[in-house]
Order: C-alpha cells, then structure tokens, then sequence
C-alpha cells in the first residue's frame, strides 16, 4: 500500500508521518505541495506544521496549492486522508470537515503528552482502535482549539464523528473536549494532536500513534480484497 | 488607484481570546470603561483598473475570511485620502 506524505512550504511533521506510515507497513510516497500528481498513492496524510508561514490563517494558503486541488477530489471520492495539526486546519479550511482551528483559549502553545478517548473506531484511520480506548500522544499547537456552531457540533455527535476526545484535561479549549473529527464517510480524518510522534519507544509516550497508520493499511487491505472478490463474480 | 478595504471579524459567538487579553491588559494603562476589545484584520487590496467590490467580495469569501468563524465587509477607499490615513 502506498501513502503519500504532503510536503508544504513550512511543513515540519513529514519525515515523522513518513516515517510512521513506514513503521506500519506502507511503502511512503513524499508529495510535493506544488505537484497536483498524487503518484497512484492509496492514502494520503497531511501532516503537521507551519505551511505558508500560518499566513492569513493556518492552512488557508495551504488550502489552495495544487496537490490540495487534487486530494479535494479525490477524498471526496472516498480517497482516505488523514490531517494532522496543521493538517487538520487545512481540511477544515478545504471544507472537507466541518468547523475550524482556533488561537487556543489560553493564547500559550501547548506542547505535551495528551490522553485522548477514541470515539470512531470505525474510521479508514482509526479501525484498529475500539470505541472508548484511552490513547497517550504528544499535543503540540498554539491555534487547535475546534469551533463550530452548536447545530454542527449536535450533528457530530449524533452521527458518532467524533474521531478522539481530549480526556484528563482540554489543552485548548476545544469545543466539547473534541481533539478529531471525520467526514460523513468515514475516509477523511482531521487529528490536532499527533500520532506520528508516538509510534517508537525511544522517542515516543506510548506506542498509540502506530494505530492510525496501520487502520488505513487495513482499510485499504479489506477494500482491495472487496475489489478482488467482486471482480472474480464478473 | 483603485483600492479596497476589507475587514474581516471574528463573528460575534465565536470567543476572541486576544481581544479578551488585550482588554484585560488595559486596566495597567489606567483604562477602566473598557468593557470589551475585539480584534479583527483590515486587508487592502489594490486594483490594476477600477475597483471591482464584487471581485473583493469573492476574494474576501473564497480566501481572506473563514466564513466559518468571521464575518466581512468590504468598501472602496479613496486612494488619496488612504495615503494621507
């Protein structure tokens, strides 16, 4: 399985989603932010940083480079993406999840281990997880405090897209303690804190980060052999 | 010159946490009748030919504001009186 790994000017997380998706098992195709060809990747991860400097607003730049007109398409196409901080705020952004990234409530970054619950665990990213697992990765944002309207927020809820809850202390003041969302499809998950920094005993909290990259190998894996079984009833 | 001002704002619901900071920090100046402080950006935009409010406007929505959160207007400003501002 290939995943793409998006390169934006300013992008500071790549090399460790990279390197994460590589941990999990996926050959990693590197994405150029300028480069509207996705190289027949079957995943992409948006990852986290500073692209185009934050100008404006974080990830309202990024919103329009030309990979990103393309990863449009094709994730409203079923194409699983996985934003994660910055990545996050230019789904948001791109209008492919709903509400935004906010200054954190406090005006303080925020760099820390953070405790999340898993609510979605039916997600392309999240499949390996169950429903209520208690999961510890970094946090590391200044602007990751989740708005919406209280009618969007009701409409996540009652659909179960709420991807992770902030648990044992919000770090931003993210609206009902909401750290990931995802599409009405389940293939588009956007993630403030970051996973990819938890993925290797040396360097990592916990292990739980791998979970999100091995849930879109099986994902992908389960969608591939669906393909094979209704090609061979042709 | 054909100019035109667009201000974008937070919308009034969502929390403005700088604004809140900035009006905390007023008191230390000695201002007391402050009840609230709300910030927003101010963007010009300079058109080659004649000002175009409904290309502002597309601009404004598509890039420089989230509709999601702010709100903006936009207006045209004489160049001259903007120079002396």
């Amino acid at each position: 399985m290939r995943i793409g790994v998006v390169t934006f000017p300013g992008s500071l997380d790549d090399g460790d989603a990279a390197r994460a998706a590589r941990i999990a098992g996926a050959e990693v195709v590197r994405l150029w932010h300028g480069d509207p060809d996705l190289h027949g990747v079957d995943g992409v991860v948006l990852p986290g940083g500073f692209s185009y400097g934050d100008a404006l607003r974080c990830g309202a730049i990024a919103r329009f480079a030309p990979v990103m007109e393309t990863i449009i398409d094709a994730a409203r196409g079923g194409l699983p993406v996985l934003g994660i901080c910055n990545g996050f705020q230019i789904l948001c952004e791109a209008h492919l999840l709903p509400g935004a990234l906010t200054r954190n409530q406090h005006l303080h970054f925020r760099n820390r281990d953070q405790w999340l619950r898993v609510e979605a665990a039916g997600t392309a990213w999240t499949n390996r997880f169950t429903a209520g697992q208690e999961i510890l990765i970094p946090v590391k944002n200044g602007e990751g405090c989740f708005v919406a309207d209280e009618k969007t927020l009701d409409a996540l809820e009652a659909e179960g897209r709420i991807v992770a809850r902030y648990i044992r202390g919000n770090p931003n003041g993210s609206q009902r303690d909401i750290a990931g969302i995802t599409n009405e499809a389940g293939n588009v998950v956007g993630i403030m804190p970051h996973p990819e920094h938890a993925v290797e005993a040396l360097t990592g909290p916990s292990l739980d980060g791998l979970g999100f990259f091995t849930s879109v190998l099986q994902a992908l894996a389960g969608a591939s052999a669906d393909g094979q079984r209704a090609g061979g009833q042709q | 010159m054909a100019r035109v001002v667009v201000d974008v704002m937070l919308k009034p619901e969502i929390l403005d946490p700088q604004g809140q900071a900035v009006a905390k920090a007023l008191p230390r100046l000695g201002v007391t009748d402050v009840s609230s402080v709300r910030i927003g950006r101010r963007i010009e935009i300079d058109f080659a030919g004649e000002p175009d409010l409904d290309r502002a406007r597309e601009i404004a929505d598509k890039l420089l504001a989230n509709p999601v959160i702010e709100d903006f207007e936009v207006r045209i400003v004489e160049a001259a009186a903007a120079e002396v501002a």
